[in-house]
């Protein structure tokens, strides 16, 4: 890792600490990209606060997704990749959620460009985003059951087994 | 399938549903469009139609199996999927990649660049009623894509771009090839132009049509010549270079009037430029040089050491029954697509299978716009801002 990017680094860290003790359970730095987890009840308030504060200026959200660490728990964890334009910057935020309760604050308030990268997560994740102007599916049908990226969802889907009868073991809805 | 929720108060208003069979729409898309008379009170789109979980199906392949995978993505950019996969697949196994091998990259890269803008600008134009540019975009698509054969053997679907280099060495007589398209090319784009920038028909149809302040483009999230044309200069390929871009010279076009008419300026301007960029690729491309990085184990042995020597058929063995495994953790690259800024997250847990893939569509993000584009517009005008935003609904639904 280069000394810029872990200086840059730190100058997310200090902001965030700087601002709440708690913002900042864990820093992560691999292959240099920075990741910092915050914990669930501050997610908005550190997201805004990282658009906001002049240090950071990360005015665009890039990316929002969600890996699925099954059977670990807590086994969602949200990566949000944001952008900042003009100090030339990349940072990784990222919230870990409980496959009993994959709640979480929506980032639309924040970025309104998080309103469709939400709307994929849910539809495919079954996380929910409270807040969140119109949470809906939104590439998978209306009536579809279950979360098809989960891990405990078959690659081939659920359908019938021609010896049995039985249907596969469906995904915990919630 | 989805409901609209109309407009408080209004009346008059009715619903029309746009598609999904619509031409206009570029595939697959379906809008439900609120309409006061012409006018464009609200718009929902609806997706999913092409949706064929590409992210599921790699979770289940090894990581080289994946590839094919992120050609069937975005049909008109396939290098640019393999190249962005196989950075993100890279940067996870810290691997180097040989200069050589950046350059070749690039140079597909922008050749095929050039082709999408090509597609873009020739159906964008039938969309609005021009249609002998069509015929002339599609004549120089077509050697591009020949150009693409001679290389990969593939016209589309090409999946050129390895992991650690590119599969194939340049084919004999591609300098010729190559040169022969550039220059060709110059005086092609001129042609267009003649046709299209001072047309009367052409300019009413699209200035001033589908206004987004850069403040809401960003918001929204918007990049590539959308973002560009608002006059924010972001382009991956200046901020955050990758595979040697730094080396090489090009402008960045920029605009502020953010209409449709912008937007087609910037796309014009980006052909130039990518064409300046193949230039200096083909330059800097040596006849001599290794196209793989050196990591035995991760990257296949040459077919002649497979024969002759026991590690390297071992090595081919293990990563064509096993594959390789790289070091837990996660990493996200991201590249300029003709269409924005196209990332590719990939996660580890070290396992031979990525444990989850996710591509940041550039299309995807950039149709979440769309509904702000065309509020209080002509229901004509839908048709330019769908076009404008230069979707590819493979690459929406994935």
């Amino acid at each position: 890792m280069t000394e810029s990017s872990s200086q840059k680094a730190n100058v997310v860290v200090e902001c965030l600490r700087s601002w709440n003790q708690q913002a900042v359970e864990e820093v992560i730095e691999f292959r240099g990209e920075t990741t910092v987890v915050v914990p669930r009840n501050l997610l908005r308030a550190a997201a805004e606060r990282c658009r906001a504060d002049s240090k950071l200026h990360f005015n665009l959200l890039t990316d929002a997704t969600c890996v699925d660490r099954y059977p670990v728990e807590p086994r969602f964890e949200l990566n949000y990749h944001l952008v900042s334009i003009p100090r030339r910057d990349r940072v990784r935020l990222q919230v870990r959620l409980t496959g009993q309760d994959p709640v979480v604050d929506s980032l639309v308030p924040v970025w309104p460009g998080a309103n469709w990268l939400e709307r994929e997560i849910f539809d495919l994740f079954g996380v929910r985003f409270t807040g969140h102007p119109d949470l809906r599916r939104i590439l998978l049908p209306e009536d579809w059951e279950g979360y098809p990226l989960r891990k405990d969802f078959p690659v081939e889907g659920f359908r019938d087994v021609p010896s049995s009868g039985d249907l596969f073991k469906k995904s915990s809805m919630l | 399938m989805t409901t609209v929720e109309t407009a408080t108060g209004a009346a008059k208003t009715m619903v029309l549903n746009m598609g999904p069979q619509h031409p206009s729409t570029h595939g697959v898309l379906r809008i439900l469009l609120e309409l006061d008379g012409e006018t464009v009170v609200k718009a929902v789109p609806d997706l999913g139609y092409l949706h064929t979980g590409i992210e599921k199906s790699c979770e289940d392949k090894t990581y080289s199996q994946a590839i094919t995978l992120t050609d069937r993505m975005d049909y008109l950019n396939p290098l640019g999927n393999n190249l962005v996969y196989c950075l993100a697949v890279e940067k996870l196994l810290g691997l180097e990649i040989p200069k050589r091998a950046q350059y070749i990259r690039v140079l597909m890269v922008e050749l095929q660049r050039i082709s999408s803008h090509l597609v873009w600008l020739g159906t964008h134009a039938i969309d609005l009623g021009a249609m002998s540019v069509f015929l002339y975009c599609f004549r120089e698509r077509e050697e591009i894509l020949k150009i693409f054969e001679m290389f990969t053997g593939q016209r589309m679907m090409t999946s050129y771009i390895r992991i650690g280099g590119v599969a194939l060495d340049p084919p004999a007589g591609w300098r010729q090839a190559v040169q022969k398209f550039l220059n060709m090319m110059p005086s092609r784009v001129d042609e267009y132009e003649t046709l299209l920038t001072q047309n009367p028909i052409w300019t009413r149809r699209t200035k001033d049509i589908g206004y987004i302040s850069a403040e809401d483009a960003i918001a929204l999230s918007m990049t590539g010549p959308t973002l560009r044309a608002a006059g924010v200069a972001y382009d991956n390929r200046r901020v955050f270079p990758y595979s040697s871009y730094e080396e090489f010279n090009f402008d960045v076009p920029t605009r502020t009037e953010s209409d449709c008419y912008a937007r087609y300026l910037i796309r014009v301007a980006e052909v130039r430029e990518s064409l300046k960029i193949v230039r200096q690729a083909m330059e800097k491309i040596t006849d001599e040089g290794p196209i793989k990085a050196e990591a035995p184990g991760i990257i296949p042995p040459q077919r002649e050491k497979m024969k002759t020597e026991m590690e390297a058929l071992i090595y081919h063995f293990k990563i064509f029954t096993e594959g390789f495994s790289p070091h837990p953790g996660e990493a996200f690259v991201a590249v300029e697509s003709p269409r924005g800024e196209l990332g590719c997250f990939v996660a580890s847990d070290g396992s031979p299978k990525p444990l989850r893939v996710h591509f940041r569509s550039p299309s995807f993000i950039n149709l979440q716009a769309l509904p702000k584009l065309i509020k209080g517009q002509l229901i004509a005008d839908v048709i330019a801002c769908i076009g404008t935003i230069d979707i590819v609904l493979g690459e929406v639904d994935r």
